[in-house]
């Protein structure tokens, strides 16, 4: 069921991006897609009343290790959240660059960029 | 406790919604940023304390990012959605690629039940036991993040590095103008 409604918020950023004709909008559909992938990671490493992967002093450590969730996952989620800034800063410079050259956001009026 | 998932990922859904189709484009970015809060939440919830921060700091950044840009710029709306035949092959593709990956959820672990339960002798479990006597951290992902996998995050700043030095050099404007001068100069002479 979870993993349904993820699959979901992925398949709007996926329409959002082949229907939209403003540039704007099919950046913020990639970054809902991002959300879905990162979300979608972050559930398969979850187990029912996990606790969060940090040490306690007082904690018993086999217990730890029966307890936590999964490390890998949140480490590498990590990792695509800020290459997802990046990517997003990137593209937004591109949008900028052609609104001063287009002077709009509209994709179909971007005749010169058809091959 | 899924029931407070399925209710805040629900919301995250109608968030999306609201950002593709409503036609202001300042509501559209405030939007995803709801989502991406949302986001957080589940994070959150989902026993990632470190995920989430970083998520709320990311979408705050990428919400600053995105109303610089247009805002002052086309706010009017652009209405109408591509041609109509190539909407409906790829919304007809969105719904076949959907049908079929309901078959693949089968082969999900269920939810609430981690990979590294499911696959003996998994990375992580390793991580987890032996993570404070080889790194010294008491956090596991940080361990993770800067000992065991230390060329990931190398490799991640390299990409970061990259994408902002391509975003400046997209934006700049004094070397293009020497250029030009130079381009003048070489033909006058």
């Amino acid at each position: 069921m979870i993993y349904s409604l993820c699959f979901v918020l992925i398949a709007i950023g996926l329409y959002g991006v082949v229907v939209k004709k403003n540039i704007v909008k099919i950046v913020i559909s990639l970054a809902i897609m991002e959300y879905g992938v990162n979300l979608f990671l972050i559930l398969l490493g979850y187990r029912f009343k996990g606790e969060p992967p940090i040490m306690d002093q007082a904690a018993d450590a086999s217990l730890f290790v029966a307890n936590a969730v999964d490390p890998l996952p949140q480490a590498l989620v990590l990792t695509s959240i800020v290459i997802s800034l990046g990517v997003l800063a990137l593209m937004v410079a591109l949008c900028i660059r052609l609104y001063e050259r287009y002077g709009t956001f509209d994709i179909t009026e971007m005749r010169r960029l058809k091959g | 406790m899924s029931e407070l998932l399925i209710i805040l990922l629900l919301l995250m859904i109608v968030g999306a919604l609201v950002a593709i189709e409503t036609s202001n484009l300042l509501s559209s970015i405030i939007s995803v940023g709801a989502v991406g809060f949302l986001l957080s939440i589940v994070f959150l919830f989902l026993g990632a304390p470190d995920i989430a921060i970083t998520q709320i700091v990311v979408e705050i950044l990428v919400l600053v990012v995105l109303i610089r840009a247009t805002i002052s710029r086309d706010l009017t709306t652009i209405t109408g959605d591509r041609e109509l035949f190539g909407m409906i092959v790829t919304v007809a593709a969105v719904l076949a690629v959907a049908v079929l990956s309901v078959h693949m959820f089968e082969q999900f672990p269920p939810f609430g039940v981690a990979v590294m339960d499911r696959v003996a002798g998994a990375p992580s479990t390793t991580y987890l036991e032996q993570g404070l006597a080889k790194t010294g951290a008491a956090n596991i992902v940080t361990a993770i993040l800067l000992d065991f996998r230390g060329y990931d995050t190398l490799g991640e700043a390299t990409i970061l590095f990259c994408s902002i030095l391509g975003a400046l050099t997209i934006l700049r404007r004094k070397a293009r103008k020497k250029q030009a001068e130079a381009d003048k100069e070489s033909e006058s002479a």
